[in-house]
């Protein structure tokens, strides 16, 4: 049974965001994600700066099985990435929401995360 | 649409966490915990795999060397009985039919090991090449389960379980005898580099045997193994596997196996174009690379010279969990494999850096 947190956003192509409040936000992909993936050998993320459309893709996380396109969920401007991502992959799988966090964005207009998945929502699409 | 086949440790496999994925038409955990943790456990303490969708082929008859000797690229006149021998058997054009193990039990009675993919496939070729011999080809696949314990304590492991004394068993050499109980044909083979053992036991007691040595496992530290490991220990050894470094279009010379092709020890089905191939040099070659980068290179993709001239094709490839960088082997044409070779991973070159296998130092028995 996947971890699906209640206090964040979701996206249907599996990422998360959580909405800091201040028109930033972070980005990591989701619980079930990782778990389906396997383990992550590698990611490829944007550079701090670049801008994200929303449905966009921003990078790409890869497993012993496969690489996967990542999509940003919401549009905005990246102002960080996790910086132990490219050496500690595996932080994806063993922490998702927290230590395998991906981006920051400094969203383009906050209200578009009305969009986004509830908790309750993104459960049902998973199953 | 075809049901994949199960071994008779599909029950375990689900009740102890296996994720299970079709392979080769079979039903078979790809991973328990972790991929990359469950080859660290076979590179560091023991492993305990499935592998009872091997098949098996019993030959026998007072014709059974003289025909092995027809079929296979080895020289099967070194056997004895105790003694197992790897080998590839080829189609008269010199690509390869499957690699295998021959056991050797006593004189004119010998054990086959094959590859799950290709058990019917070999047993009619078997069978085919058979007619003329006086002796017997006899699938028995579905008679056996077999396990795999691989690392440097699954001697110590098994030892607990045995009163055979596993210390005269060599290197590809095996005996009769009891683990837990059960009989077994206990090898001191494997597919991981490590030391280990290959269980045969009867298909019936397979499931127990392994509930066993996995009760037995916990001081030695011993972790249920998937087919995800298996295949990255593998390729970190440098060993091939069939449909990747040998197919029926991809020569054992060309894949490097020239040291199980013994051209002088009569004729054999191939012998006539190896040795032609032999004479002449090989016009494509598998070469063994890594790329320090984290990056996989996948299987088909292409190979490039540093002018951007398609070489050849990558035919496997994974991440090495011991020395943190991708890993493979790629076919190509053997005029470009001195030179540089250059791979474009989603726009990223990466150089190839050709090495001779194993990419860990390994310490067998």
């Amino acid at each position: 049974m996947s971890n699906v947190p209640a206090d964040l956003r979701y996206a249907k192509s599996h990422e998360w965001v959580q909405l800091a409040g201040d028109g930033t936000a972070t980005i990591g992909i989701t619980d079930y994600a990782q778990n389906s993936l396997g383990d992550i050998t590698y990611i490829q993320v944007p550079k701090v700066g670049a801008t994200l459309k929303a449905g966009e893709t921003f990078g790409v996380v890869e497993s012993v099985k496969a690489a996967s396109d990542v999509y940003a969920p919401i549009a905005g401007v990246v102002l960080a990435v996790n910086p132990q991502l490219e050496t500690t992959p595996e932080k994806v799988n063993q922490a998702p929401y927290t230590d395998g966090w991906m981006l920051k964005l400094k969203l383009v207009n906050p209200a578009d995360a009305s969009a986004l998945l509830s908790a309750e929502d993104y459960r049902k699409q998973i199953g | 649409m075809s049901v994949p086949q199960v071994t008779p440790l599909n029950a375990f496999h689900r009740q102890h966490g296996g994720r299970m994925v079709d392979f080769a038409g079979w039903d078979m955990p790809v991973q328990y915990r972790s991929i990359l943790e469950e080859h660290k456990a076979v590179r560091q303490r023991c492993g305990l795999f499935d592998v009872s969708h091997m098949g098996e082929a019993d030959v026998q008859g007072p014709e059974a060397l003289k025909f092995l000797q027809h079929l296979v690229t080895n020289d099967c006149r070194k056997l004895f009985p105790g003694r197992i021998l790897y080998t590839v058997m080829c189609y008269p054009h010199g690509g390869v039919v499957d690699d295998l193990l021959v056991y050797m039990r006593v004189p004119d009675d010998y054990l086959l090991c094959i590859n799950a993919g290709n058990i019917a496939k070999d047993i009619a070729w078997m069978k085919e090449q058979a007619q003329g011999f006086n002796c017997s080809v006899v699938d028995r696949s579905a008679d056996f389960a077999q396990l795999a314990i691989q690392g440097p304590t699954a001697a110590a492991l098994v030892q607990t379980l045995t009163l055979t004394n596993l210390a005269e068993i060599k290197y590809y050499h095996f005996v009769h005898g009891e683990v837990a109980g059960v009989k077994c044909l206990i090898s001191r083979t494997g597919y991981t580099g490590e030391d280990g053992f290959e269980l045969y036991c009867d298909a019936t007691a397979g499931a127990g045997l392994a509930e066993a040595i996995l009760a037995a496992g916990g001081p030695f530290g011993l972790e249920l193994t998937g087919l995800g490991a298996r295949d990255s220990l593998r390729l970190e050894a440098g060993f091939p596997l069939y449909g990747h470094e040998i197919t029926d279009q991809i020569t054992p010379l060309t894949a490097g196996l020239g040291w199980v092709v013994k051209l002088d020890k009569g004729p054999f089905v191939g012998s006539a174009v190896l040795q032609r191939e032999k004479a002449e040099g090989s016009t494509q070659k598998i070469v063994y690379f890594k790329t320090n980068d984290r990056r996989i290179v996948r299987a088909e993709t292409p190979v490039c010279d540093a002018a951007g001239l398609v070489v050849g094709r990558v035919v496997s490839g994974t991440l090495s969990p011991i020395i943190n960088e991708a890993i493979g082997t790629a076919l190509v044409a053997t005029t470009a494999a001195a030179a540089l070779l250059v791979v474009d991973i989603r726009g990223t070159k990466i150089n190839l850096q050709l090495v001779k296998p194993p990419f860990v130092p390994l310490k067998k028995s």
